[in-house]
């Protein structure tokens, strides 16, 4: 079990717990944390993955800039374990009897499905996940959008400001 | 490492963000989880990106296919950020008109 | 001329339609003529073919089309005129003729546009007998013959604002569809075991059928000719029909309907004969109807039921004539009977006509010194249906007789018993009606009077033919060679001749035989004269027998009890019981279940943006799960637990 390994069982099994963790945590600032450890450990899936433009946009844009105003939110609303509200026995039951199903069902369906069978993904080596060669893709193939998704982000600026203003 | 594996994990986080849908009533908590599915169908995108690269990467080294995988995820990104806030600002404005944020308050489609 | 053959049954057909389409707008005048004048043109094509086959002695076959073709079988729209076809053609249009005539006269009093109503129905009644008697084929007789009985329902029901006419008319056609459904068999029959319908193949190719077939087939065919031909046991629509205008009893009587039964039998003489079985059953059908038809005949106290009963009981001598393979006899004696009932029914109108719609004979008497014409012809009707010599009635009855005798003395015996029943009943009627003195009442005495010569000129001119018609069958014992009718119809029953051998009875006790029939049915004749001229009505109720007989010996009540009302009480089960609870409550119970599951269903929508949320995750696995195949999931569920 190389090094690569080990750091895979580990990301995973971190990942995991992180992301249930989100879920049982009554306080909602727990949460938070836990999913920003969630979205760490997929970054270092990216590294691992030699995805390392993904990663650091990951940790930054989502650990840092989205989880940060999530953050802010909870703590400007004064959001606590006291006021969480809480959901009917029934509906928790079956919100993870149907969602335990699902998973069943998807990955049935992953196991009988044999074009992914004896194919793996190429872990420490290739470099398209390296920022030069993002960066070429990114102005030549899909300039169009890239400005799109700027103007995208204009207008979700300008719709923030005018909810936040009502 | 085998895509399944990836595929299984990204399944996993994928499902457990459902639940928390399912099982919360806090509209920041779901809008989380929601996050959680957008970065588990990243991860498998990106999988997918090393997968289909690294049949490539065999024959030539230089060759870059697989990398619009990775740009998507970047779009999804960018996609997440701004849905992320504008959704707070309708939950800071829900707080604002009801003092909770508990999405049961908002039933109105029942009528 | 025989490309005019077609303009035979379309002449009525084109009067149908001017007179059915433009009943508001023609006058009476118009539509009289136009009614009788189709007819009319009929009868002179009708004599004209006559002439024709009589003088070359030909079958003349005209085909027009293929009416249907289905794989092997092709069903020509075909006519066939013959020496039995023209014959009855000339029956049809000539008393068809006069009874257009009387009609004009005896329904003047009807509104403009229901008489247009009343001829174009008679027009298209006229269409479909001859269409019955003209058809090449089995299938085309079937047209007509469906047709007939359509007419009679629409005649019979004429005056539709009667309930009581209204049911007669449904009796006759329900009666009568009994009867087809059998003749529809019998064409079935033909076509899976010969593939052919048409006369001249069929009786060509008789004997590739076996002996079970034909008795089938006629017997089937039998079964028809009962319905049409009103023989017990489906008879009694018949009397019923009397609840129509009285032109067209007699039209139905005499020239139409009634005969279909006749000629299909006659024309289909080759299989008769081949089924011996079938031809006894004939026999003795016929015979019973005679016998029992006279003795209902002989208490009615209606006059038009009295000539009903009749009608049944001398289609009862057609069908024995039948049965005993005299076929030119039952052809001899429905062209008599054609002459002198058509004239006793007429005589009958006209009586009515004068008596302001009175029926019954007990109301009336001593007619004779108010209507001279109507009651001589009466009288020579009666004469000639009694079968007084020289009469026509008297050759044609004595020829079925004489044929009965050879076959079987019984029958003999019981048909003379019959006639002089006959002779009694219609003497009766005569002697009520016209002598003695009027016991109606003063106002009707004050409007009695000889009704107009439209009514009367028909009346003589079949008053002649019933008294001279008989002379075109002088029975050989007169003198040789004499029987023109058997000479003329030989060609048409010459298979069945070839297949009996003649034995004819001797001419000394022939003669013998005659004289006391004559002798008896004069006695009778005394006797009913002497009874009844002197008629005085008694408030005395029919006793025993004559109950019975005055109650038609119940067989109205006996099929309301065993067929009528068993059909509505289960009729009343199904509405009652299977279309409330089963059907209505199927219906209703479909509605509730979709009202109801959907109020249980409303309760989804909550509005709860969970709820929603959880029903989309159940639907994905739901859709997952159809898409994958569901033996792949039981192997992994297997491989799970």
């Amino acid at each position: 079990m190389g090094i690569v390994q080990i750091l895979f069982w580990f990301l995973t099994a971190l990942a995991l717990v992180s992301a249930l963790m989100v879920l049982l945590s009554k306080n909602p600032v727990f949460s938070v944390l836990w999913l920003i450890a969630v979205f760490f450990a997929i970054s270092g899936h990216y590294i691992l993955l030699n995805a390392q433009f993904l990663a650091i946009v990951n940790m930054i844009v989502y650990a840092g800039a989205i989880m940060v105003l999530f953050l802010f939110v909870i703590m400007l609303m004064n959001l606590n374990k006291e006021t969480e509200p809480q959901k009917n026995i029934w509906m928790k039951i079956a919100g993870a009897v149907s969602g335990g199903c699902l998973l069943m069902v998807l990955i049935s369906l992953v196991k009988q499905a044999n074009e992914m069978t004896g194919k793996t993904a190429l872990m420490k080596d290739g470099n398209i996940g390296l920022i030069g060669n993002l960066g070429k893709a990114l102005f030549s193939d899909f300039v169009v959008p890239f400005e799109i998704s700027s103007v995208l982000f204009l207008s979700a600026m300008v719709g923030a400001v005018v909810i936040g203003k009502k | 490492m085998p895509i399944q594996y990836y595929i299984f994990l990204a399944l996993a986080l994928f499902t457990i963000g459902i639940v928390g849908v399912l099982t919360r009533r806090n509209a920041i908590i779901i809008f989380m989880c929601v996050e959680l599915m957008l970065n588990a169908t990243n991860l498998l995108l990106v999988a997918f990106s090393k997968m289909h690269h690294g049949l490539a990467y065999a024959s030539d080294k230089a060759s870059l296919v697989g990398i619009d995988g990775q740009l998507f995820v970047f779009f999804i990104m960018v996609v997440a950020a701004a849905e992320v806030s504008v959704g707070l600002a309708i939950i800071v404005m829900m707080y604002r008109n009801t003092h909770s944020v508990d999405i049961n308050f908002l039933n109105r489609l029942k009528n | 001329m025989n490309n005019l053959i077609f303009l035979v049954p379309l002449l009525p057909l084109i009067g149908f339609l001017i007179n059915g389409l433009g009943r508001k707008s023609l006058s009476k005048q118009v539509i009289a003529i136009i009614g009788s004048g189709s007819i009319l043109g009929s009868f002179i094509l009708s004599v004209l073919l006559f002439l024709q086959v009589k003088s070359t002695g030909t079958t003349i076959v005209a085909n027009y089309f293929n009416f249907i073709e289905v794989g092997n079988l092709t069903i020509p729209f075909a006519f066939q005129i013959d020496q039995l076809s023209s014959l009855f053609l000339l029956i049809i249009t000539g008393i068809g003729f006069l009874i257009h005539v009387y009609s004009a006269s005896y329904m003047h009093d009807e509104e403009n546009q229901h008489y247009g109503r009343y001829f174009a129905y008679l027009n298209l009644f006229v269409f479909s007998m001859l269409l019955l008697v003209m058809g090449a084929n089995y299938v085309i007789m079937f047209i007509g013959w469906e047709g007939v009985g359509l007419c009679s329902y629409l005649l019979i029901g004429f005056w539709f604002k009667n309930d009581s006419y209204n049911y007669a008319a449904k009796k006759a056609f329900i009666m009568n569809r009994i009867g087809d459904l059998g003749f529809l068999l019998a064409v079935f029959y033909l076509i899976n075991k010969l593939g052919t319908v048409t006369y001249v193949d069929v009786f060509a190719n008789v004997s590739k059928l076996s002996s079970q077939d034909i008795t089938i087939i006629t017997a089937l065919l039998f079964v028809g000719a009962m319905g049409k031909s009103a023989q017990l046991p489906l008879y009694t629509w018949l009397p019923d029909a009397m609840a129509g205008p009285t032109p067209v009893s007699a039209l139905i009587h005499a020239a139409t309907m009634v005969t279909a039964g006749i000629y299909m039998i006659a024309r289909s003489n080759i299989l008769y004969t081949m089924a011996p079985g079938t031809q006894g059953f004939i026999a003795v059908v016929g015979l019973v109807t005679a016998l029992f038809a006279a003795t209902i005949a002989l208490k009615q106290n209606d006059i038009k039921k009295v000539l009903a009963y009749s009608t049944v009981s001398q289609l009862g001598y057609m069908f024995l004539g039948l049965g005993v393979g005299a076929y030119t006899g039952a052809v001899f004696h429905v062209m008599t009977h054609a002459f002198f009932k058509a004239l006793l029914f007429l005589g009958a109108g006209s009586v009515i006509h004068a008596m302001h719609h009175e029926q019954d004979i007990r109301k009336m008497g001593g007619l004779k010194k108010f209507m001279p014409i109507t009651n001589i012809t009466f009288l020579l009707g009666c004469l000639a249906i009694a079968g007084v010599p020289p009469f026509s009635g008297f050759f044609s009855k004595d020829e079925i007789l004489a044929a009965a005798f050879e076959k079987n003395p019984i029958l003999y015996y019981l048909g003379v018993a019959g006639a002089l029943m006959t002779t009694f009943y219609m003497f009766r009627l005569y002697a009520m009606t016209f002598l003695g003195k009027f016991r109606g009442t003063h106002d009707q005495e004050h409007h009695l009077h000889e009704s107009p010569s439209a009514i009367t000129f028909p009346l003589i001119v079949l008053a002649i033919l019933a008294t001279v018609g008989g002379f075109i069958g002088i029975p050989e014992v007169f003198a040789r060679e004499s029987h023109w009718l058997e000479h003329y119809l030989s060609p048409i029953f010459a298979g069945s001749t070839a297949l009996v051998e003649a034995h004819a009875v001797n001419h000394s006790q022939e003669l013998l035989m005659m004289g006391v029939v004559t002798a008896l049915v004069l006695v009778t004749i005394v006797f009913a004269w002497n009874k009844f001229s002197k008629y005085e009505a008694t408030a005395t109720e029919e006793t025993g027998l004559g109950k019975v007989l005055a109650n038609k010996w119940y067989v109205d009540e006996l099929y309301d009890a065993v067929i009528v009302n068993p059909l509505n009480a289960f009729s009343g089960f199904l509405k009652n019981v299977i279309e409330k609870s089963v059907i209505d409550g199927a219906v209703s119970g479909v509605g509730r279940l979709v009202n109801y599951s959907s109020r249980q269903l409303r309760l989804v929508q909550s509005g709860q943006v969970g709820g929603y949320i959880l029903m989309m995750v159940l639907s994905m696995i739901v859709v997952i799960l159809l898409w994958i195949n569901d033996a792949t999931i039981i192997r992994f569920i297997s491989k799970i637990f």
